[in-house]
């Protein structure tokens, strides 16, 4: 039957997939447990999800424009360790504009290596991973870093204030959302991601500086990077030095969970938002049910197998290749 | 003919629908073994979509396909193939990274123990198919290293590892010289000879009275009716297929040249081309003639700032310019349509408004969004302008047929008003209709005072839309010609090198 829907909704209903997926899992959890739908952890699963979906609006534009980035997770460490702590010597007025300066020039050196010197994104920023790591290290020398007077400063606000009663995260991280859904659908820059990402031949024979344009893809990932170090300093107030360890993995599951393409040029910032609330919901879920956060990486992984399957079942009409 | 034999393959009733089109509607067809089968309509008529559905990648909706007297259900390349239904695509489909022998046997390598690939025997299968194609490289070579037509005959040499019932060629000449054209055109004849059924689909009307046995004619999606080629001609057919006639006369209004727009002066790219020096005023078409290979190309890309070239210069409306980029070209007023419609013209998953307006998507705004009004506006105008079939414009350019392709491709050049257009085998795989309509407006263009540049490798199509022709060989411009001096044979002579006493 399941095949039969692939065969007739074709490539609609590909697109909508993920939400019938996202759907079922939200019925069978709630039927699992019944704090699952509560207000209050809905409320809780979108705060913990603001900042790995701040970084996903970010990767999510990198992956249109045809690269990948994976250095966002060591990214994470440099900028939560370098304003956490900054705020006690310089205060958190100068620590947040000279962590987002920093972490900017990190997006520009991936920038450059990948948009500038055409080098391959996955080894650059593989790379960088590392790299990065290893400079958050020799920063620290090793040491976590922490706020001391964490009641008496207004840097809370970004972890754990609220407005409207709604938690500031959860506030950033749709609000983000909205601007980058606008800048890639309805603005020129948006539009030449696309194309840089479906085409870089045609890009260029239409005369579109590529080069530029997947610079700022990595400068934009960066500034997406230093946003969600805010969230996460301002929320822990302190840092270990590898705290982003791993979010790349994280991240990029939930942008493909929201099925951008890993091959350029078609994706929706939207949709990886849907990728994340499922992520940060099926990882919910599971914590209720009282698994240990280890089986999270199976089920992830066995999740978003089974999305790509549907994905590309959809979109060849059928779940099985005819090719041996 | 053949009228108390078993058709090799039979089609009956065929729809096949796509979301927004009806790509077939009720169509007949048959192919008799030993038969040329020529299939004609315009650009989007449905022959692809039909011998796609006849080679198992596509399901009809209705309709049965019947073999050998035998009702069959085919549901992928592979069963096709194992009922000796054999499809030589439009579009290239190698694999590029593999070599010519690897993507002939694809799918079915021949092995030795353990599953290992035996390369010997590949290797040697594989050379005496392209010795049989005449082909002058080896099977060992990388695919990607291939010239488009060397690609097209590993494409063909595919079809001839089995034992074929029916072989579909679909526009297998678009894009092969002359001489490449005899050789297919020989082993067309060679598998007719064997009693295979072929079908044949091409643009080209010479073509398809030189080869074929029966002519069926698609429109819109349904049958138009078959024809014996014998008893038939090229009006006849036209009118079937575009229902009215065609107009291939010259435009002979006389005309008046503006001032120099383009001036080339020695302008060399060692390797490529030398010493090339040539000019277009405004209001005229200079057509650029030679063999696929002769640096005509190559010339375009470096006026459109893709190549540096080493020495020369260029002006523009009277400057020396540098033109560094595709973006300084377009800003000093220079449009390519380029060669390569899928690698070079389209993003193939962006919808057919957005690529139209892809060069100038930072002028169509409103404040700082994209202006809907605007780019729809310019969409509007060269569909209309250039009868482009697509049922919207939200549809993605890759599901276009090939033709339709070409035809966004142009608008968006056109559409950038360019005081020098440049367009690079513009009508290539396009219908006869609309290619003559392409010539009338790249007449037209030029009438408003646009400098034109024609580059093609198809005689007739220089000599209806030039006012001047530039004739290379080997990265070299052999000779200028006036439109009112040019004959067949000095062109021909030209091109190939020859230089005759009133060249010099
Ligand atoms: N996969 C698809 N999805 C949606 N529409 C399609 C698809 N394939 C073909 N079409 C549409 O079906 C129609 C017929 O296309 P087809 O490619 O068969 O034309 P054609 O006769 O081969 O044209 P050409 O001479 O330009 O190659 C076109 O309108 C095309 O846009
Ligand atoms: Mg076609």
């Amino acid at each position: 039957m399941l095949l039969a829907r692939l065969k007739a909704g074709g490539p609609a209903i590909a697109k909508q997939g993920i939400l019938v997926a996202f759907i079922v899992f939200m019925i069978t959890f709630s039927l699992m447990s019944d704090r699952f739908l509560s207000a209050d952890n809905i409320m809780s699963v979108f705060r913990q999800s603001a900042i790995i979906g701040v970084m996903a609006l970010g990767v999510t534009i990198v992956v249109i424009g045809g690269n990948l980035d994976l250095s966002v997770g060591s990214m994470l460490s440099f900028a939560t360790v370098l304003v956490v702590d900054l705020h006690d010597k310089i205060g958190p007025e100068l620590a947040i504009p000279v962590m987002v300066l920093a972490t900017l020039c990190l997006g520009a050196i991936n920038g450059f290596l990948i948009g500038i010197l055409r080098l391959n994104s996955l080894i650059v920023t593989l790379g960088m991973l590392s790299a990065i790591q290893g400079l958050v290290l020799i920063y620290s020398g090793g040491q976590n870093v922490d706020i001391v007077d964490q009641t008496g400063t207004w840097f809370a606000i970004f972890g754990r204030g609220a407005m409207f009663g709604i938690a500031t995260p959860i506030i950033i991280f749709l609000g983000l959302a909205l601007v980058f859904h606008v800048i890639m659908t309805t603005m020129p820059f948006g539009r030449r991601v696309h194309a840089v990402g479906g085409n870089p031949t045609a890009s260029i024979f239409s005369g579109i500086p590529r080069s530029r344009v997947v610079f700022m893809t990595y400068l934009i990932s960066a500034l997406c990077v230093a946003i969600a170090a805010i969230i996460l300093g301002s929320r822990v107030m302190g840092s270990q030095n590898n705290v982003g360890l791993g979010y790349e993995l994280q991240v990029l599951a939930a942008v493909i969970l929201g099925g951008t393409s890993l091959l350029g040029g078609s994706g929706s910032i939207l949709r990886t938002v849907l990728g994340v609330l499922m992520l940060a919901f099926i990882q919910n879920g599971l914590i209720l049910m009282g698994q240990p956060y280890y089986t999270q990486w199976l089920v992830t992984w066995v999740v978003i197998i089974v999305a790509v399957w549907l994905d590309v079942a959809a979109k060849r009409g059928r779940l099985f290749s005819p090719i041996a | 003919m053949n009228v108390n034999r078993e058709p090799a393959l039979r089609l009956q009733g065929i729809v096949k629908t796509f979301p927004g089109v009806r790509a077939l509607d009720g169509v007949d067809f048959e192919v008799m073994p030993g038969e040329v089968h020529a299939l004609l309509g315009e650009n989007g008529a449905g022959k692809s979509t039909l011998m796609k559905v006849l080679a198992g990648m596509y399901q009809p909706d209705e309709g049965q396909i019947i073999i050998a007297g035998q009702k069959v259900r085919m549901t992928t390349p592979i069963e096709a193939k194992a009922q000796g239904v054999i499809l030589i695509h439009q579009e290239l489909s190698l694999v590029p990274e593999m070599s010519a022998a690897e993507n002939i046997y694809l799918g079915e390598l021949p092995r030795k123990s353990l599953g290992r690939v035996d390369w010997k025997t590949l290797e040697a299968r594989s050379n005496a198919i392209l010795k049989r194609l005449r082909c002058n490289f080896r099977a060992e070579v990388t695919v990607a290293n291939l010239s488009i037509a060397n690609q097209q005959m590993v494409e063909i040499a595919r079809a001839l590892t089995v034992d074929a019932r029916v072989v579909i060629f679909d526009e297998p000449t678009a894009s092969l010289t002359d001489a490449e054209k005899v050789v297919l055109f020989d082993i067309i004849n060679d598998l007719k000879a064997q009693g295979v059924g072929i079908v044949y689909i091409s643009h080209r009307m010479d073509e398809i009275f030189t080869l074929s046995d029966r002519i069926t004619v698609l429109r819109d999606g349904g049958y138009r009716g078959t024809l014996n080629t014998a008893d038939t001609n090229e009006d006849e057919v036209t009118r079937l297929m575009i229902g009215r006639s065609l107009d291939l006369s010259r435009d002979e209004a006389a005309r008046e040249f503006g001032k120099t727009m383009l001036d080339v002066r020695n302008l060399t790219c060692p390797g490529l081309f030398e010493n090339v020096s040539f000019s277009v005023r405004a209001g005229e078409v200079v057509g650029f003639y030679g063999l696929v290979g002769a640096g005509r190309t190559e010339i375009a890309e470096t006026l459109f700032g893709l190549r540096k070239p080493t020495s020369g210069e260029i002006l523009v409306d009277g400057e020396t310019v540098e033109i560094g980029s595709p973006r300084a070209a377009i800003a000093m007023g220079i449009s390519l349509v380029p060669e390569n419609r899928k690698e070079q013209g389209l993003v193939l998953q962006m919808n057919c408004r957005d690529n139209m307006t892809l060069p100038q998507v930072q002028d169509l705004t409103a404040g700082p969004f994209l202006s809907q009004g605007a780019e729809l506006a310019i969409f509007d105008q060269y569909r209309d302008r250039l009868a482009i079939k697509t049922p919207s414009w939200r549809q993605s350019a890759g599901v276009l047929s090939g033709g339709n392709q070409q035809k966004i491709v142009i608008g968006k050049w056109l559409s950038m008003q360019p005081r020098v257009l440049i367009v690079d085998e513009p009508t290539r795989g396009i219908d006869v209709g609309s290619k003559s309509e392409i010539h009338q407006l790249l007449r037209e263009l030029a009438a408003q005072g646009y400098a034109v540049i024609v580059i093609s490798s198809e005689m007739p199509e220089v000599l209806r839309v030039s006012d001047r022709i530039v004739a290379m060989y080997h990265g070299r411009i052999m000779r200028e010609f006036s439109i009112d001096e040019v004959t067949e044979d000095s062109l021909v002579q030209a091109i190939s090198g020859i230089t005759s006493d009133t060249a010099a």
